[in-house]
């Protein structure tokens, strides 16, 4: 448990608990809140949202590789691998995350320990990390997949064919030209995909992993401050976006570089 | 390339001392029930020009694209500088490359130029050039730049190294296609309509880097429908029709003194 702080204390009584939410909303009250050391609950947060990021890069780059096979089991594999990515992106993509969030992390872990147990070992405490990147990423390999596959598909064909034509194997075409080119059709969506991911690391709240979401409302239940609080979470998840609109920016240019912009055909 | 060549440009025929880098025989092509090549033979022997010429949907671009497999034929023999590409039929049916490396061996030695130029967009000029030696080759890669600026050059490309191909005309696309080409130093260099996606103004220049090629002895088979272009550069033209060769000879024969009633009449519309 964090250090009692005084207006914690103040809130067991019902009565105080009105002017301390007044209190709270003064200049001074939200900073010291806010202050990122003891007693203030900054750090927390902080630390949640540092947790929230771990599990969206963890989650999207699973779900990159994930969608990576997928899009190209989906386009190139046979009928029994195009088959069971069909079943993989509609079932994942059918189910609500919060329910495949449960199913996989209470399901999942628990099926990892009865195979160890039949095998001879120890149970095993999963990390929340470990599960929460497996089960986030799980869900954004599923629609990685078909983002992925889109962008392929977009690709000009003849650039393909090029590259066959000139004795490319299939791992040298796939790093050197197919990846390459489908990216600038692929990073509308997987941004989309990634912003995503930083927002569903809150469902992870459901399962006791402490991120951005869980901090926020311990902080907010032990101080009573749930405006100040819920809103300093909420400006951190608007930070987040706008650094990696930032960042996603810079990428998205750099993959199109080849291609003339749009401004100068108006 | 050979010295062979060179000297033997004008005459056409009298070349049958060279070895041959290109041999088909009796090739079967079929999509679906579409039967596109119905038993086509093709040889292309050092330092030869061989046009192929014919009307839309004759089976000239398939046959080219047959010799490379970048369409599988249904039947038939290919050999590539005396090498024969091993094809096996795939659990539908279809036939296919036995030897993925040995294909991917023999591609590696055949320059193809697109209707469609097909360079790669996310690269520049030199990157184009230089990719192919440097990655399927393994040239060292400032070996491979010197190589590709001297070809930029000489297609008239120098100052464009730099510049990503949508910012050229399809002309200089082109041109740069056929300094990919050359930087393989291919033994054949395979043209599958280079001029036929290229305003009129434009294909001059073009024409004009290919003609260059073929005075200097490099070995091509060029599917055209610029006859006038067949006539002058090609030592040996073949006129495909419905599948099948219809016929075949030096250019002089073919345009000044065709046989066959349905070449009359191509030659006629098309000129």
């Amino acid at each position: 448990m964090p250090p009692a702080l005084p207006s914690a204390a103040r809130a067991s009584n019902p009565g105080a608990t009105l002017i301390d939410a007044l209190l709270s909303a003064s200049a001074a009250g939200i900073i010291e809140l806010l202050s990122p050391y003891p007693p203030g609950w900054g750090g927390t947060l902080l630390l949640g949202l540092l947790h929230s990021i771990e599990i969206a890069v963890g989650a999207t780059v699973l779900g990159l590789l994930i969608g990576t096979g997928g899009a190209f089991g989906k386009l190139y594999g046979g009928p029994v691998v195009r088959d069971l990515l069909a079943v993989y992106t509609t079932v994942v993509r059918a189910v609500p995350e919060l329910v495949l969030i449960l199913l996989l992390y209470y399901a999942g872990t628990d099926l990892i320990n009865q195979a160890l147990t039949a095998m001879g070992y120890q149970r095993v405490d999963i990390s929340g990390l470990a599960a929460g990147i497996a089960v986030l990423g799980f869900v954004q390999g599923a629609y990685s997949t078909e983002v992925i596959r889109g962008a392929i598909l977009a690709i000009p064909q003849g650039q393909i064919e090029a590259a066959r034509a000139y004795g490319m194997s299939p791992g040298l075409m796939l790093r050197r030209i197919t990846l390459p080119a489908m990216l600038p059709f692929a990073i509308p969506g997987l941004a989309n995909l990634w912003l995503i991911a930083t927002k569903d690391t809150a469902l992870l709240a459901v399962v006791g992993f402490y991120e951005l979401a869980l901090a926020t409302r311990q902080a907010a239940g032990v101080t009573k401050a749930y405006f100040t609080f819920f809103f300093a979470a909420g400006v951190l998840y608007l930070i987040l976006s706008l650094v990696s609109n930032l960042l996603i920016g810079r990428v998205e240019a750099w993959s199109r570089r080849g291609m003339p912009s749009l401004k100068d055909a108006r | 390339m050979s010295a062979v060549g060179v000297a033997t440009v004008p005459s056409g025929k009298a070349q049958n001392s060279a070895a041959e880098a290109i041999h088909v025989e009796n090739l079967h092509k079929k999509f679906g029930q579409l039967h596109v090549l119905k038993g086509v033979s093709l040889s292309a022997r050092d330092g030869e020009v061989i046009a192929i010429i014919g009307g839309s949907g004759s089976g000239k671009s398939t046959l080219l694209r047959c010799i490379n497999c970048l369409e599988n034929p249904t039947s038939g023999i290919i050999r590539v500088n005396g090498e024969e590409i091993k094809l096996k039929a795939d659990s539908h049916g279809h036939t296919v490359p036995a030897d993925r490396r040995q294909i991917e061996r023999i591609r590696s030695k055949l320059g193809m130029v697109f209707q469609n130029f097909n360079l790669w967009s996310h690269m520049t000029l030199i990157e184009n050039v230089i990719e192919v030696p440097v990655h399927v080759l393994g040239v060292k890669r400032d070996v491979a730049i010197r190589e590709a600026e001297k070809l930029l050059a000489r297609v008239g490309l120098a100052e464009k190294r730099d510049v990503y191909p949508a910012y050229l005309s399809g002309g200089q696309q082109q041109r740069a296609a056929i300094a990919r080409a050359l930087a393989i130093n291919p033994r054949v260099m395979l043209f599958d309509e280079p001029t036929s996606a290229l305003d009129p103004e434009l294909v001059g220049e073009v024409l004009k880097v290919i003609g260059d090629l073929a005075r200097e002895g490099r070995t091509m088979v060029l599917v055209t429908h610029e006859m006038k272009f067949a006539r002058e550069v090609a030592t040996h033209v073949v006129y495909l029709y419905n599948g099948l060769v219809e016929e075949e000879g030096p250019p002089e024969q073919i345009f000044g003194a065709p046989k066959s009633e349905r070449l009359k009449q191509f030659i006629r519309n098309i000129g």
